[in-house]
Formats: structure tokens, C-alpha cells, sequence
């Protein structure tokens, strides 16, 4: 039979095996926000491709044809912005619902126990899911282009992996901080929005001087979107490998610290939320 | 191995109370602020200005214990009921219990798996069916999906919604809800069920399926921590007793034992102050008369201040019973009074009952206060009390059951 030890100022030991006990709920959880999500919709979950989709053309439209943006090197404009709006619209949304979880769910932190880690979590888990739906429209431009998929589409999954963490790491850390200084309910959208223009989606990173690239990189959706290009592009790109380099070294140590700060005040939660 | 599943040591809970500062100070800029002033204030650490800030801070901040040394046993099988009064520390006991939130001091042993239930429906959904619910609240409770569809015809069966299982929660009624979420909780096996006060809803048809539901729990052999205000339930359901008194456990034994130290300690309770507002009439005290109340009698005294003359003042009560059940009421409006019309605006009202006929026991007591026309202040369950009969009898049956009135009453066999 299993012995709980609940003793004061000491963090449980059994968080992790704990974590994996409660999976059964992550999932639940990620259902419950998929499965609500459209409920009451005409559209239902079309709302999933509509929403990039819209953003793709307004971005085809004014920066493509109007402003006149290059794309990189024969590349449809269309489809370079695809592939990079999209998986930036999965770190946007998983950031921002990763960071308002806990705030969303203040009932249940005060009434049930679970490792607390498996809201954010599910959360990311949860815009990861309309991601991979809007997927089928970065193929179908594919298809429209005449680019066909070669051996690099088998890369995606690992960047996708990037992506998570990228975005759990931070989405950890700001939920943590949204329960004590509801500030940040406020200024995560400002961020996010701040991140689409300072990430190369309506342009190519190529036009960044070379001397700035590195710097560049530290935003690790950098390193995610170039890799987006060279897996879908095709031989038109190239990556640049130190700044893929310090934006998986960047995501990996956002994620560190989101853990490290979540588990330093989950226990404080309750009381606070 | 032992029989102990719950073992409590020198337990003990604080939470900071902010004031002023401290209250809106949970923003990012107070911390900003605090994170850049700490560097100076170690600089400056022996000096006089040091200690002002510091004193200014304690004196911001207060550090209350909703729990402390507490320490006790739980052996398997027990049904334990936990009393007291609203803020003695039984929720926050039980939070700890459950691992929501962490002990400041102590420690706890927990032998099995713990299952909580502080609150009916935690984390439905509105825009969910029925039948996704039972799923989900079935996860958030700690069941495994295997479980909860072993489960879940009698689960919908308990609840009374088979009709419903596919309309979004939001659409049921308040008592379907009600009854599909205990349902759900009702049907957790854990080998230690910790239970807040949650029987407390829907009806009363509903009500007594709960408890008979809680006595199979109970019978079944697994540990059960209960948690709850009503006293015939703890009765009923509980074979120990925990009293917590402003944070500290005052008492654990069976629960007779533990009722009557309980009531005992309700009944020392018989004068309440309240402050004044001054901008209405308002009640300033209520109290049980000690000497007087018994035997059959109850003398109760109400104290007000008005800012204007009452013309004249009335004051009214209703007694209920634990379950808040109206038991008695009275107001000089309806029975007899010998105030002439006084004119006041501050003053004491007495009223006194005799031989009133009901059963002896634990009552609460609500008052009023207005004038003749209009009610200006009310104070509900204000005093629990306790009714000493005249002539105390043996096997006083559960007046809950029976009725609370009581006669002169012989039987004879012809």
C-alpha cells in the first residue's frame, strides 16, 4: 500500500511518478478545451483552418503584393508566409493559453489536488491539436505550388517538438507568475503580438545583416520557422546553423526555468489564486 | 503494520494577512518595489530608519493560524466527523489533508489512497453533456477512465438523469446538476474518502439518498474524514469525533462524546456583540439568558441603537432547528408585550417563554429588529443554543424525525 508523507516546507518526491499517474487527466483536460472550444458554433471546428487561413491571405495581400516584401529565393510568397505563420500561430496561441491556465482554472487548484504542471501542459497540448488541423492547409498549398514533399518533411515532428518546449518553458513560468501578479494577464497579449513582427514571418531571416543573425536567434521561434523553410522549401533555404543552435539552447533553458519557478511556488497556489 | 492511516503531528497552518499596503500590494509593482528597496534597507540595517520600516511592516502584516499543534489518529475503518464552529479550521484542515495546499508546521501520514470531495461538481463544464461530465469530473476526482465506465450506469442511475445524459449540464436544472455531480463523487472508492460539507444540497428526498449512500461508504470499511455542521448527520454517519477550536483541536473521542463537549461549548457561547452602524438601527447584542433559559424556559435579550427614535422598537426571533428547520418564532406584534409605546432609540427588548413545547436540544436562534412597520436589521443563525426540557426524559428521539413539540402525554394499554 502506498505511505503519503506530507510534511511542512518540503516538496513531494513523488511529483514526477505522481505526474504520470495523472495522465488519464492531462488528456481529459486537453479534450475538455478542444471539445468546448466549438461548441455552439456554426462553423464548428472549420474555425480552425478559417482563422489561419484569413491571416495567411491578409498577409499575401498587403505585405506580398502590396508592400511588395521579397520572398525567399523562387518560393511563392504564399507559401513562405504559410510556412511560418503557422507554426508561429501554434506558439502564439499555446503561450497565451499556457499562460492563462491556471488563472482559468482557479476552481479547481482550490478544490482537488494533481500535479498543477498538467493544466499549462494540457494547454499546449490543446493548440497543438488546431495546429496540426491547419497543417492541412500548409499541404494543400504544397500541392497548389507544385512542391512536393521531399525526405526533410521528416524533420517537421522534431520542430514541432521545439515549438512546445519553446512555448511550454515560458508558458510555465508566466501562469506561475499570472496566479501572484495578475499583470501579466495583461501584458502576455501585448508580447504576442509584439512577436509577430519581430519574428521573420512576413519576411525571410535572410534579410537580417548577418552580423545581427546570432542575436536574432535568441528568439527561439527563429530557429523553429527557419527549419519550417528548409523542410518545406525545399533547396531555396538554408539554415543557419549557430542561430538554430542558440535558439534550441534558449528554448531548452526557458524551459529549465519555467519548471524550476513552477514547482518553487505550486505549492503556494491555493492559497493565493 | 499498523492500524493507523492518518497520522497528524504538530500540524499547523499560517496565512499573512495583508492590511493597507499589503492589500492591493499582491501587484507586480509592489514586488518591483520591494525587490529595490531591499538592497538599501540591508545597508541601512542598524539604523533608526530600518526599524520604522520594519515595524511599519509587521504592523501591515499579520500572521494568523488557521491551524497550530494540532495532532491526532485515524484508524482504518473509522468514520471520523470533524466539528466546530465557521473559521475553527475544518476546511483548512481538510485542504491540507487533501494536499491542495501545503502545512506551515508538522507533518502528516496518510496510509492509502485519499480521495477528496470539498465541493460538489468541481470542474464540470456547463457546455458539456451529462455524459462527458461524469468523465470528466470522474478524471478530476482521481478515477481512471476503466473505473469511471464500470461505474457508469450505476453512477447515472444514482442521479436520476438517463434521459438527459446527452444535454449540455448548463441546460439541467439546479437540482439535476446538483444531483449528478454528487452522484459522481458518491461512486469514488478510495481507501480514504475525505468529505467536506456537500450533503447540504438539493432536496430532501435527495438529501437522504446522499447519507445512505455515505453509510455504505462507511460500511464498506474505508476510512472517512466528514466534515459538516449538521449534527444529526455526524450522528448518524460518524462513530469519532474531532472538535477544532479557533485552530487547535480541543477534543477527539467518540462521537457522543464529542457532540456533547461540542454543544456544551455552544451553549457557554450565550451573548453575542455586534458592531454598530450608525447610519441605521442596528443590533448590538444577543444573548441567551443562562440562568433564567431552562427548564422549560427561554429568555432572550436583544440590545439596539438606532439614530432615530424607534416608535417603538421590535424585535422578533425565530428559533430553528440544526438543520434549519423553523422550530418557533415570536414578536410582540403577535404575543403579549407591556411596552405602553415606548419611544427609543437605545435599549434592550427581553422575551420570555415558558414552558415552551418542544423537545430539548441543540437550536439556533435568528432576530430581527425594526419598528412596527419595517425591518432594519436582521441576524440569522446567530446563537446555536442549547434547550434544556423541563423534565428531561430518556430516549429523546431525534426531534428531526419526530417533531420538535413536545406535551404531557401518557399511554395506556385498555
Amino acid at each position: 500500500m502506498s505511505k503519503l508523507i506530507i510534511k511542512a516546507g518540503q516538496t513531494e518526491k513523488n511529483y514526477w511518478s505522481d505526474l504520470w499517474r495523472y495522465r488519464e487527466l492531462f488528456f481529459i483536460l486537453a479534450w475538455r478545451d478542444v471539445s468546448v472550444r466549438y461548441k455552439q458554433t456554426v462553423v464548428g471546428i472549420a474555425w480552425a483552418l478559417l482563422q489561419p487561413l484569413l491571416t495567411l491571405l491578409v498577409f499575401t495581400v498587403i505585405f506580398g503584393y502590396i508592400a511588395k516584401l521579397p520572398s525567399e529565393g523562387a518560393a511563392p510568397y504564399m507559401l513562405m508566409v504559410a510556412a511560418a505563420q503557422l507554426p508561429w500561430q501554434f506558439f502564439s496561441n499555446s503561450l497565451s493559453s499556457a499562460s492563462q491556465s491556471l488563472v482559468n482554472n482557479s476552481q479547481l487548484i482550490s478544490k482537488v489536488y494533481f500535479p498543477r504542471m498538467i493544466i499549462p501542459a494540457g494547454s499546449v497540448v490543446t493548440s497543438l491539436i488546431d495546429f496540426l488541423i491547419s497543417f492541412v492547409i500548409l499541404l494543400g498549398l504544397m500541392l497548389w505550388f507544385h512542391f512536393w514533399p521531399t525526405w526533410r518533411m521528416f524533420v517537421i515532428p522534431g520542430l514541432v517538438g521545439l515549438a512546445f518546449l519553446a512555448s511550454l518553458g515560458p508558458g510555465l513560468l508566466l501562469t506561475a507568475l499570472t496566479v501572484r501578479y495578475r499583470d501579466f494577464r495583461i501584458v502576455i497579449p501585448f508580447l504576442v503580438q509584439f512577436g509577430l513582427y519581430i519574428s521573420p514571418i512576413g519576411f525571410s531571416s535572410t534579410i537580417v545583416p548577418e552580423k545581427w543573425r546570432l542575436l536574432y536567434s535568441l528568439n527561439p521561434m527563429v530557429g523553429v520557422i527557419d527549419g519550417f523553410r528548409w523542410a518545406i522549401l525545399g533547396g531555396e533555404s538554408n539554415i543557419y546553423w549557430p542561430g538554430f543552435a542558440a535558439s534550441l539552447g534558449i528554448a531548452t533553458i526557458t524551459l529549465i526555468l519555467g519548471v524550476w519557478y513552477f514547482r518553487k511556488t505550486e505549492r503556494t497556489f491555493a492559497d493565493i489564486i | 503494520m499498523s492500524d493507523t492511516v492518518i497520522r497528524v503531528e504538530n500540524l499547523g497552518k499560517r496565512y499573512t494577512l495583508g492590511h493597507q499596503r499589503h492589500t492591493s500590494g499582491n501587484g507586480l509593482r509592489h514586488a518591483i518595489q520591494d525587490a529595490l528597496s531591499a538592497p538599501f534597507r540591508k545597508l541601512l540595517r542598524n539604523s533608526t530608519t530600518t526599524k520604522n520600516i520594519a515595524s511599519a511592516q509587521s504592523a501591515c502584516t499579520e500572521d494568523f493560524w488557521a491551524l497550530k499543534d494540532v495532532n491526532f489518529e485515524v484508524k482504518r475503518g473509522d468514520v471520523v466527523g470533524i466539528i466546530g464552529r465557521n473559521g475553527a479550521g475544518k476546511s483548512t484542515l481538510l485542504k491540507i489533508l487533501s494536499r491542495i495546499t501545503e502545512p506551515t508546521t508538522g507533518s502528516i501520514e496518510l496510509d492509502g489512497r485519499v480521495a477528496s470531495l470539498l465541493e460538489v461538481g468541481t470542474g464540470f463544464h456547463p457546455e458539456l453533456s451529462g455524459r462527458e461530465n461524469i468523465f470528466l469530473n470522474g478524471a478530476i476526482l482521481g478515477m481512471t477512465r476503466a473505473e469511471v465506465k464500470s461505474k457508469f450506469d450505476e453512477i447515472v442511475a444514482f442521479a436520476e438523469v438517463e434521459k438527459f445524459l446527452d444535454t449540455p449540464v448548463k441546460r439541467y436544472s439546479s437540482g439535476m446538476y446538483v444531483r449528478l455531480a454528487f452522484a459522481v463523487a458518491a461512486h469514488l472508492e478510495p481507501e480514504i474518502l475525505i468529505v467536506d460539507e456537500v450533503l447540504a444540497v438539493g432536496d430532501a428526498e435527495f438529501q437522504k439518498k446522499c447519507v445512505g449512500k455515505m453509510q455504505d461508504v462507511a460500511k464498506g470499511g474505508r476510512t472517512v474524514l466528514f466534515v459538516s455542521h449538521n449534527m444529526k448527520a455526524i450522528q448518524n454517519l460518524c462513530k469519532k469525533g474531532i472538535i477544532l477550536e479557533s485552530g487547535r483541536l480541543k477534543h477527539a473521542g467518540t462521537t457522543d462524546e464529542s457532540l456533547r463537549i461540542y454543544s456544551e461549548s455552544i451553549s457557554m457561547q450565550h451573548r453575542i456583540t455586534f458592531p454598530i452602524d450608525d447610519s441605521r438601527p442596528s443590533i448590538s447584542f444577543v444573548k441567551v439568558e443562562p440562568v433564567q433559559s431552562g427548564a422549560g424556559n427561554l429568555v432572550v435579550e436583544i440590545g439596539f441603537k438606532s439614530p432615530f427614535v424607534l416608535n417603538p422598537p421590535v424585535g422578533g426571533l425565530v428559533i430553528t432547528s440544526c438543520l434549519g428547520t423553523p422550530v418557533f418564532g415570536s414578536n410582540p406584534r403577535f404575543h403579549k408585550n407591556d411596552f405602553g409605546q415606548p419611544r427609543l432609540s437605545e435599549g434592550t427588548l427581553r422575551m420570555t417563554a415558558n414552558n415552551l413545547p418542544i423537545h430539548g436540544g441543540i437550536y439556533k436562534l435568528s432576530v430581527w429588529l425594526g419598528d412596527w412597520h419595517t425591518d432594519y436589521d436582521e441576524k440569522r443563525d446567530t446563537l446555536a443554543f442549547e434547550f434544556k426540557h423541563g423534565q428531561p426524559v430518556a430516549n429523546t428521539p431525534n426531534p428531526e424525525m419526530m417533531g420538535f413539540t413536545d406535551a404531557s402525554v401518557s399511554w395506556s394499554v385498555l
